[in-house]
């Protein structure tokens, strides 16, 4: 699903250069939930930033679902950010004045799909994250957990390719969190493809594989027994 | 563009605070209301003056005799000349682009001694001798029987038309004028008709204080043989009677036997003259309330834009998250686009709605108080809001311009990074 080599990334702030990706070589198969583990400034937002092509890398080949990426402008970018990825963010990132049917209806309405059909699936997702009864309620009448998991159903309503989450849980407290990654490790039992930013260990032992970066260096990729979040919750 | 859904985003936005896009929108209305109240003033105050010059015909010019200032043909200069009828007729034949050619002469004079005399009552009235065509020069309102025609001129009959002022001085309340008889300078006049001018240009009263005699009728009554002292002249609408004014004077002044430099032989009031520089003012103060008017609402406008752009700011995360979720950058522009526009189109309706109410309010009060000197009718006509509205449409593009370019500036992975 997604192959990277030799990915480099600098950032330049005045005359300071900061090497940030220092050749990353990575795959990811499809159905597999991965998470990327590292202390701050080791890289892993940059190169999920790169992932969902929020950022270009400086070198390097990225392909995804046999897609390269690359010499991408904003409205490509845009359009292929809408078809195969999807984002969970840290800080939710849902619209404040928009009800949680509106939030997760919006990338439908990037895509241009009709009015009616939006609704529809956005409902439908909004009742896979166990949200359907909450569809009218704004963010703020919503607690962190709701709220990540309206964010989890946007990100899956327009069916993407892969999920991109940056610290899903960093947010939450624990028990929260275990709930949105009991979610998580069902979406992924569906098939869907999941990487997964994170500096949380007993979260990382959710996922499939940990690959934990160190200076802009992957120093260790292995696959690990998963642990279902459902035993804690 | 303007799908049902891009409405709904951009009402959600706008309506996500309500009193900032209130205030946004205030400094719109209230340009677009200034822009509007000012041209109606405008407006009014030309209806004012312009109903001063009554309906009178306004390509128009006065011409009369006075002393001659230089010596011309061994005459001597200091001269007193009359206009004689066949000038009137040679007028006619040699300038087809005149309408009209009506000669006057006049009696007594405002202010003046009594001259009209009917049984125990006097007065002092002016009294003109004038040909039919007069009253389509100047209109008056007839209000009772009609005003002399041409039989009237051949047949030198003895007859009158008098002016309100005339009929309070010299009949009783209620008593009918109509075929009674006035002695003007002991020749008595029958009277056939009452009028009024409605639209005076000059002195109300004293314009009600005239008495119209059939010329024919005067120059035998009161002894002016075939002289005119008064002419009054309109020209065809094609032709202004400014242009023709050096011909005619030319003409009258060879006629007359007065020096072709001596200008100060033949006074002369060319109403079409004062009433272009009166019109041209109006033009002027049009230009200068649209000049007012548009800095006003130019005010506005940076309001909008200077308001979208912290919109623009504040919202900086909202938009890298819509861009994540995969907006083009042409759709968020597009949309900060439009919601100034509407912002701008919807304030500015308001506000010429607001205008109009207000010249309503205006034009009641003028019309329950009576009319005010030099100002009627404040008014603007559909032209004037249609202007406005492409100023609103065009500074509404242009006040969303700089934020919309804004907003798309930042990479979205730094617009999300923003807290």
């Amino acid at each position: 699903m997604i192959q990277i080599k030799d990915l480099h990334k600098s950032y330049h702030m005045g005359s300071n250069s900061l090497h940030v990706l220092k050749g990353i070589n990575f795959e990811v198969k499809e159905g597999e939930l991965v998470s990327i583990m590292g202390s701050s400034g080791s890289g892993k937002s940059t190169l999920l930033n790169i992932l969902g092509m929020l950022d270009e890398a400086d070198e390097g080949s990225y392909t995804l679902d046999n897609v390269p990426i690359k010499n991408l402008n904003e409205k490509i970018a845009a359009n292929y950010r809408n078809k195969f990825l999807g984002f969970i963010f840290q800080s939710f990132n849902l619209i404040n004045y928009k009800s949680a049917l509106d939030n997760v209806a919006l990338p439908l309405y990037y895509q241009g799909s009709p009015r009616k059909e939006r609704v529809e699936r956005a409902m439908h997702y909004l009742d896979k994250v166990g949200l359907a009864p909450w569809s009218h309620h704004l963010p703020t009448e919503l607690s962190g957990g709701q709220k990540q998991r309206v964010a989890i159903a946007r990100a899956l309503a327009s069916d993407p390719k892969v999920l991109l989450a940056d610290e899903p849980t960093g947010a939450l407290d624990t028990k929260t969190s275990y709930e949105v990654m009991e979610l998580i490790q069902g979406i992924n039992d569906e098939g869907k493809t999941i990487l997964v930013v994170t500096h949380e260990h007993d979260i990382a032992q959710m996922t499939k594989r940990i690959v934990n970066l160190k200076d802009g260096l992957i120093i260790d990729d292995s696959m690990v027994e998963q642990v279902r979040a459902s035993q804690y919750v | 563009m303007f799908s049902r859904d891009r409405w709904d985003e951009i009402l959600e936005a706008l309506n996500a605070n309500k009193f900032r896009t209130f205030l946004t929108a205030f400094g719109v209305f209230w340009g677009i209301t200034i822009l509007v109240l000012l041209l109606a003033l405008t407006n009014g105050l030309k209806n004012g003056v312009t109903a001063g010059f009554g309906n009178f015909a306004t390509n128009s010019m006065f011409v009369w005799s006075q002393q001659t200032s230089k010596p011309y043909k061994g005459l001597p200069k200091g001269r007193r000349f009359n206009f004689k009828l066949d000038d009137v007729t040679a007028l006619k034949n040699d300038f087809p682009q005149l309408k009209y050619v009506s000669p006057r002469n006049q009696l007594g004079g405002y202010n003046g001694a009594n001259n009209v005399v009917r049984g125990t009552k006097t007065g002092a009235f002016q009294v003109n001798g004038d040909y039919p065509e007069f009253i389509k020069q100047q209109p008056m309102d007839i209000l009772q029987g009609r005003f002399f025609s041409y039989s009237d001129i051949n047949a030198n009959r003895k007859v009158c038309v008098i002016g309100t002022g005339v009929v309070k001085g010299l009949y009783d309340k209620d008593e009918p004028a109509l075929g009674t008889y006035i002695k003007i300078n002991g020749v008595n006049f029958m009277v056939i008709g009452t009028f009024k001018v409605s639209n005076s240009q000059g002195d109300k009263e004293e314009d009600a204080n005239t008495i119209f005699v059939p010329f024919t009728a005067f120059s035998q009554a009161f002894n002016f043989a075939d002289n005119v002292g008064w002419l009054a002249l309109t020209a065809h609408d094609d032709t202004a009677i400014t242009s023709l004014k050096p011909q005619i004077m030319e003409t009258l002044k060879s006629r007359r036997k007065v020096h072709p430099e001596d200008d100060r032989a033949i006074g002369n009031f060319d109403l079409a003259e004062a009433f272009g520089r009166v019109n041209g003012l109006f033009s002027i103060l049009g230009v200068v309330g649209y000049f007012v008017g548009a800095l006003v609402l130019m005010s506005g406008i940076i309001g909008i834009s200077n308001i979208m752009l912290i919109v623009v700011k504040e919202r900086t995360k909202e938009i890298g998250v819509r861009r994540a979720l995969g907006a083009s950058p042409w759709t968020i522009k597009s949309q900060i686009l439009q919601e100034s526009l509407i912002l701008t189109i919807l304030s500015g309706m308001v506000g010429i709605t607001f205008a109009a109410g207000v010249i309503w309010v205006f034009n009641y009060v003028l019309d329950s108080n009576g009319p005010v000197e030099n100002f009627a009718n404040p008014s603007v006509s559909m032209s004037v809001v249609f202007t406005a509205l492409i100023i609103l449409v065009v500074s509404g593009l242009l006040a969303g311009l700089i934020p919309a370019n804004s907003a798309t500036k930042m990479k979205p992975v730094d617009a999300l990074r923003i807290e």
